[in-house]
């Protein structure tokens, strides 16, 4: 790809000059129309601005892409972080990236993007990095997806890895379909799997579809580089590495100030046990028949000292619950040591959300219930019997 | 202001299954309908049109002939003006061709203040093609929005995230991709019914949109599918029955402590 410039029609106004990430663009003496020097990455910032369309981005066909393709190595992982807290989303896909950037014999790197976060860099190494490239900026200070895209697409540009992965959170997949518009690459959206071809150098892609009903594998086979939003909790970070370092490699970008202004955040877990991180959920279901009748399963996850509640999707669409506890294909991915399923049918969609905790207990009183088939221990019987006694018990 | 909402027709995904013997998706008798993520952004505008009079609400659909369907049920709930962007060009559009084809037919009507979709759609669950066509289009988009007031050419909007939301504010033109929870769509209405019914659509083609043809369909997109299969089953494990409740969860609790798990 490269910019080109239509010096018929540029008026000189200088609206692309003031918006290039990279300064490769400027106005020439003679007559004030704009030049491009080296530093263009063809981001395509500046097309989009330009006010007669005088910018336009040359869009290699496809042989010439496989060829380009070639250029690109090495695996990245967008770093996470929120307010300065990386999440564990980006720890699993350091663990996964280490195995697969290993297989393909290149190097891993995490892409930290904030303001005033490098010394999380630190911890990225620990968990698997080789590289760590830095966009520390006032204007990623909060996320808001058009820097960010801004600030990873100009990476990717310059830097060209072949595969990036990014957790599929609010955040990620927010910006990172902006970046794969941006890049003109492939993007997989909420993958559960993932491999490689090491001899195609192709990332195998898998995800669930139509509900989880169906598991669908995707690749890239063109063009670099091959993304993927991945989901949380399906991977486990590797233990880390105390004192384990490697480059850390500040890219100095000229971004623009957020078009997006956060006003305000509100958490709304505060007080509460969030499911994503849990290691004991205790989940109701279309049975648990009222929003009232979620305090049995409140004092069940008491008696556990301390459990998350998570809600099916029918709780949830009921009105019972707020949508932060919902468990499932729209909702959170939960890995626990324990999930109680109380009143919960089992529907696929709930299942993908579910079906990896390490011990799945399930009470319904319907003995065909398709939960039974993923429950490590199912107990047929009517939950308002058998969830006080469960409490009881183990009060005991 | 004019404000322009994104459907797809999709099969109702509880029902979709796999033929083990081809390895090809079932569709045949699986019911077609508006993506329910959809009737939400759809819902959004209409309600913005009440509080603004004056507002033009404009539903454009990528899809084969049969997706007019959902166009007549948007003009049935109170879209103004309906686009049915439907062409084989587009066949085996990923995401990132789809969000392309989409802008140009947006960049066809009158210049929209607000370019709204349903947060994913229930078939694919990219949730990709919004932030897409945002980026096309030269905008902003905040995704997972569940609520929205616009005064003076701004917008003020709630987006949700994994632990609470933000309160974010932006100026128009910009997208959306709308939660569930953000309302509750509307029932067509009579008269709504009654000019879906006398309503002509007539499709635009690729070549009426301007679109570039080395942008569209399956040529055009980065992604491809390689194998689709059915999730592999879980196995079950014990299942207790017919036995007094206080039985069956003092069995429970004292397997979890034998297991040091409580």
């Amino acid at each position: 790809m490269a910019l080109k410039i239509d010096l018929d029609l540029c008026t000189g106004c200088g609206a692309c000059v003031a918006t290039c990430p990279f300064g490769a663009l400027s106005q020439r003496a003679e007559d004030g129309k704009v030049d491009v020097n080296e530093a263009c990455t063809a981001c395509g910032a500046c097309v989009d601005v330009c006010p007669v369309g005088a910018l336009t981005l040359e869009v290699a066909d496809r042989s010439a892409m496989a060829a380009e393709a070639e250029q690109y190595r090495g695996l990245w992982v967008y770093a996470e972080q929120r307010a300065g807290q990386l999440q564990d989303v980006t720890l699993e896909l350091l663990g996964q990236g280490r195995t697969l950037a290993d297989k393909l014999g290149v190097e891993l790197s995490a892409v930290l993007l904030g303001h005033q976060v490098r010394g999380l860099g630190d911890k990225l190494f620990e968990y698997g990095a080789d590289k760590v490239y830095l966009v520390d900026h006032p204007a990623l200070e909060n996320y808001t997806a058009e820097p960010y895209a801004e600030a990873m697409s100009a990476l990717v540009r310059k830097y060209k890895p072949e595969a990036l992965l990014a957790g599929a959170t609010s955040i990620g997949r927010g910006f990172i379909a902006r970046v794969a518009i941006q890049v003109n690459a492939g993007l997989t959206a909420d993958c559960t799997e993932l491999d490689v071809d090491v001899e195609k150098r192709l990332l195998l892609q898998t995800r669930p579809a139509f509900g989880g009903n169906i598991m669908a594998c995707i690749v890239c086979p063109d063009h670099r580089p091959q993304m993927a939003t991945v989901r949380p909790k399906v991977f486990a970070p590797l233990a880390p590495v105390p004192g384990r370092t490697g480059e850390l490699i500040e890219e100095a970008l000229n971004l623009k100030d957020p078009v997006v202004r956060v006003l305000e955040t509100v958490n709304a877990m505060q007080n509460e046990v969030n499911v994503a991180g849990a290691e004991f959920i205790v989940t109701g279901g279309r049975g648990v028949g009222a929003p009232e009748n979620f305090k049995l399963l409140e004092d069940l996850a008491d008696a556990l000292g301390g459990a998350a509640i998570g809600a099916s999707r029918a709780a949830v669409d009921a009105g019972w619950i707020s949508s932060f506890h919902q468990v499932g294909q729209t909702g959170k991915t939960v890995r626990p040591k324990i999930y109680i399923a109380c009143g919960v049918s089992g529907q696929i969609q709930h299942l993908v959300g579910m079906s990896s905790s390490d011990t799945i207990i399930a009470i319904n009183k319907d003995p065909d219930a398709p939960i039974f088939g993923v429950a490590d221990i199912g107990i047929v019987g009517d939950l308002f019997q058998v969830v006080p006694a469960l409490t009881k018990a183990l009060r005991r | 202001m004019h404000i322009v909402v994104c459907v797809k027709q999709v099969p109702n995904t509880t029902q979709v299954r796999i033929n083990p013997e081809t390895n090809t998706l079932i569709r045949d008798g699986v019911e077609s309908i508006m993506n329910p993520f959809d009737e939400n952004a759809l819902e959004m505008a209409l309600q913005l049109k009440e509080k603004h009079p004056g507002t033009k609400v404009t539903v454009v659909t990528m899809g084969p002939p049969q997706a007019v369907d959902i166009l007549k049920e948007a003009v049935g709930r109170g879209a103004d003006a309906v686009v049915l962007l439907s062409d084989r060009a587009f066949a085996g559009s990923d995401t990132w061709a789809t969000s392309y084809a989409l802008s140009t037919a947006i960049g066809k009507l009158e210049k929209p203040d607000l370019v709204l979709f349903g947060k994913q759609a229930i078939d694919g669950d990219t949730a990709q093609v919004g932030p897409g066509v945002a980026v096309w289009l030269g905008m902003p988009c905040i995704t997972y929005a569940r609520a929205i007031e616009i005064a003076d050419g701004e917008a003020t909007v709630e987006r949700l995230y994994e632990d609470g939301y933000e309160k974010l504010a932006v100026s128009l033109p910009c997208a959306l991709t709308v939660l569930k929870e953000a309302n509750v769509p509307r029932m067509a209405s009579l008269r709504g019914k009654m000019a879906a019914k006398k309503l002509v659509i007539e499709p635009m083609t690729a070549e009426m949109s301007g679109a570039d043809p080395a942008k569209l369909g399956l040529n055009a997109s980065p992604t491809r599918v390689v194998k689709i299969f059915s999730p592999p089953p879980k196995a079950g494990g014990v299942k207790w029955q017919g036995e007094e409740p206080e039985v069956m969860a003092q069995r429970l609790v004292d397997l979890l402590r034998e297991r040091k798990l409580v």
